[in-house]
């Protein structure tokens, strides 16, 4: 208690100008800008997938159950971030018993659940069953009972059941790309309809959080086929990856779009707010918000991606330019949640100072739990690799 | 053959095991029925109870007759058990000097507790006042609507209270509240505001900081009286809310609210 | 013609009704009791305000001891401030009678809280003192009663 009341002297030391004095301490932080990431690498990941499946962009096949997998496993760490930033996280269950209707935060337990179960496991499952019923065949002692559970008993693997499973995973395709807009999308409506806090209030914020989120997860995608393919000793498919820079092209234009519309409306309108987050953006947001979100998370790969739309030789030399192309992305995205985040508290709502943010490294809300919540999910995706290993798939008999 | 969930182990099912299977159904059925109109009952009352017999709280400030002694904010520490630490305040007192250059400076050190000290000084002094801030106890409050558990509700006599063993502390209230009078008690861990000391209201005493203002700055009283002082107060004179434009339906009416305060 | 179920759709199905079964009936054990009874909040919330504890008791009962101060306070300017303000939370003192429990201010600093001239103070509200040149030597109740202000001691 001691140091943490040492903090918020240093802090109140370091205000400028006047804020609230119940300002002085961020509310939300490094935890509540990696939930928004996390989300958001899950609904683009799986847009990806629905890319192949839905619009039959054949070419992407060998991403899909890549996507599919990665989406899972990010999206079985999504909560923690949330739960382990509560001040109570014991009673975190209350808002699944008595969610308030009013409150876009209350609908995400069941946003949630829906997206993990009817949407990503059922999608998981209807594409894996064959193959898990072949392997539980195949297999003896724990393995062979691990894959009969999951297959829940449903061992028919007739041409017609099969069949079946394509179409209801087709189904469920077509309902989970909604679903995948709702996942990420209210996301950005918890702070879109925050009026108080003019740099988090407008009708924007949940079409930016969507695209932000969509071209991080094609990006990590691709990142993910990229270090699974090298660690496999397979080669790179390079056509796979031109595939995937296209979208990740246009993707990424349409979200510059987005979020440049939003701020040339706000220095052009002029509101009230405007004085001080003019203050915020050339002080405090600058290098997150020009040098690493706008220059490296986005200039950068525009350029390059656009490059590599017309180059076409060195294929050695393009493998290399998309792998740092998307880990530039990742970066800016990551950025633009920090501004978002951060930034909408770092200024008072009396519109007349600043507060500061010292991110401590240990604690339930420090920097090692955030970075423990970002390495979970690439742990649970090996894992996941070894049990559903998606090359060792049952091919379909055509 | 096809294999459908029925058939499987159809042999094996023995009669004890389809009358345990019914039982367990028929419990189970029993509770979500009732449950399912345990949960409506939420829906039927979530109107709010047009109790008339009950007061409507509402708060007014006279800036004119505010001299920023402070005792407001003490005596609020002292009644409701907030730490002394400047960093957590239900209400304080913030000082407003207009300088003839146009620039305003705004303090509030330690929220007013130990009074003001002018640093401005006077040949430069356009105007200054002090303005008490508290929370206005919005009859369509934002910290209400956006608490995800029910934590945050507005009372029947429409005081925003928190439920201190309900809250789960995710801070989305202290987000939405355009006034800045929430925060997170350091040792609670629950969101915590002003009450308009609740439980002094119930035994029909003054909120603390009304009860210690030396020059009744500060009222309350029955918005559904018309002839309490609070309305008399409100048709006598010009008064204002903060935030105006985020229609929080705020009942803290300001006497006399200077064009620079926010 | 038999018409064809899937052999996955009813066995999802019951794996989908028996966890939203179990939900439902884990949730009607978890809901408070008087959740709902006013809104959507659980009501007896209330009821733990109410019975928090009072601090301050209001000078009502200040003057069922001190009639002597009330009567004094009423004649000078002091007359409208509430004994609590000055002497602080007093409910511990009217239910002990202890002088320990309860606050006496003496010092310079304390009468400068409200006196001290401010020019953010309305000139008609408080009288205001230049607590740096007025009698800095001495406590502003060595002359001033604080309960009769302008009946100066001698």
């Amino acid at each position: 208690m001691e140091q943490h009341y040492q903090n918020l002297y240093d802090i109140l030391a370091h205000s400028q100008g006047y804020i609230f004095p119940n300002e002085i301490d961020l509310q939300w932080g490094i935890l509540i800008v990696i939930y928004p990431f996390i989300t958001g690498l899950v609904a683009g990941a799986f847009i990806l997938a629905s890319l192949e499946r839905v619009f039959k962009v054949k070419i992407l096949k060998p991403t899909y159950q890549i996507a599919l997998l990665t989406a899972l496993s990010f999206l079985l760490v999504a909560t923690m971030p949330l739960i382990s930033h509560l001040s109570q996280p014991q009673r975190a269950y209350e808002i699944m018993i008595t969610p308030h209707s009013s409150s876009a935060m209350a609908i995400f337990g069941f946003v949630y659940l829906w997206y993990l179960t009817v949407v990503l496991l059922l999608e998981i499952w209807f594409d894996y069953r064959k193959s898990m019923v072949v392997w539980s065949n195949e297999r003896k002692g724990v393995m062979k009972w691990v894959y009969k559970i999951l297959t829940l008993g449903v061992s028919d693997i007739s041409p017609k059941a099969v069949k079946w499973d394509r179409k209801l995973g087709y189904i469920i395709t077509v309902v989970g790309i909604p679903s995948a807009f709702i996942l990420h999308g209210y996301v950005g409506f918890i702070f879109g309809s925050i009026k108080a806090n003019p740099w988090w209030s407008t009708p924007l914020m949940p079409i930016i959080f969507l695209f932000s989120a969509m071209v991080s997860g094609i990006a990590l995608v691709m990142m993910v086929y990229m270090i699974i393919s090298y660690i496999r000793k397979k080669s790179i498919d390079v056509n796979v990856l031109d595939s995937i820079g296209k979208f990740l092209f246009f993707v990424l234009i349409l979200d510059f779009t987005l979020e440049a519309l939003d701020q040339i409306h706000r220095i052009y309108v002029a509101e009230e707010s405007f004085e001080i987050i003019k203050l915020l953006v050339s002080g405090k947001l600058y290098l997150t918000l020009f040098v690493s979100q706008g220059l490296i998370g986005t200039l950068i790969p525009l350029i390059t991606l656009a490059f590599l739309q017309f180059y076409k030789h060195q294929i050695k030399l393009r493998k290399s330019m998309y792998f740092i192309v998307s880990m530039l992305v990742l970066i800016g995205v990551y950025s633009m949640r920090w501004n978002v985040v951060i930034g909408g508290q770092l200024f008072s709502k009396s519109f007349s100072g600043f507060t500061s943010f010292k991110v401590g490294l240990i604690g339930l809300d420090g920097t090692l739990m955030a970075a423990f919540w970002l390495i979970l999910p690439i742990g649970i995706l090996s894992f996941l690799l070894w049990l559903l290993p998606p090359w060792k798939m049952i091919e379909e008999e055509e | 053959m096809s294999q459908s969930a029925s058939t499987m182990g159809n042999e094996k099912v023995t009669s004890s095991r389809r009358k345990f299977l019914k039982t367990a159904a028929t419990l189970t059925a029993a509770t979500v029925g009732y449950s399912w109109l345990k949960s409506s009952q939420i829906l039927i009352f979530a109107a709010e109870p047009k109790d008339v017999t009950l007061p409507w709280y509402g708060i007014a400030i006279d800036i004119k007759k505010c001299i920023g002694c402070g005792s407001c904010a003490k005596a609020c520490k002292s009644e409701n058990d907030v730490p002394k630490e400047p960093f957590f305040f239900r209400t304080w007192v913030e000082q407003y000097t207009v300088k003839n250059d146009g620039s305003v400076d705004i303090v509030s050190p330690n929220g007013g507790i130990d009074g003001f000290v002018q640093r401005v000084p006077d040949e430069e002094i356009f105007k200054s006042f002090f303005v008490p801030k508290m929370c206005n106890h919005c009859a369509k409050s934002p910290c209400e609507q956006v608490c995800p558990v029910g934590a945050t509700f507005l009372s029947p006599e429409g005081v925003v209270l928190v439920d201190e063993k309900y809250c789960i502390g995710c801070r989305y209230c202290v987000q939405a509240c355009p006034y800045g009078c929430r925060f997170i008690h350091p040792v609670k861990k629950v969101a915590n505001k002003c009450t308009l000391c609740y439980h002094r209201l119930k035994k029909n005493l003054a909120p603390a900081c009304m009860e210690v203002c030396p020059t009744g700055a500060r009222m309350y009283g029955n918005l559904r009286d018309k002839n309490s002082d609070l309305v008399k107060f409100l048709k006598e004179h010009t008064t204002h809310v903060l935030r105006a434009n985020l229609n929080t339906g705020a009942k803290l009416y300001y006497n006399e609210l200077s064009s620079e305060v926010r | 013609m038999k018409l064809y179920i899937p052999p996955q759709i009813p066995r999802l199905a019951i794996a989908f009704a028996v966890f939203i079964s179990l939900f439902l009936v884990l949730r009607h054990f978890l809901v408070p009791d008087t959740f709902g009874k006013y809104g959507p909040y659980r009501a007896a919330a209330l009821d733990d305000y109410a019975k928090l504890e009072v601090h301050y008791s209001g000078q009502q009962a200040c003057f069922a001891c001190h009639q002597d101060i009330e009567d004094l306070k009423k004649t000078d300017v002091h007359s409208e401030i509430h004994c609590e303000t000055c002497h602080g939370p007093g409910q511990k003192h009217a239910l002990s009678s202890l002088p320990a429990d309860i606050l006496k201010p003496t010092d310079r600093e304390f009468c400068g809280k409200c006196h001290i001239l401010n020019a953010a103070k309305q000139k008609d509200a408080i009288n205001q003192i230049d607590l740096t040149k007025h009698n800095i030597d001495k406590n502003c109740i060595e002359c001033h009663n604080p309960h009769q202000p302008w009946e100066m001691k001698k």
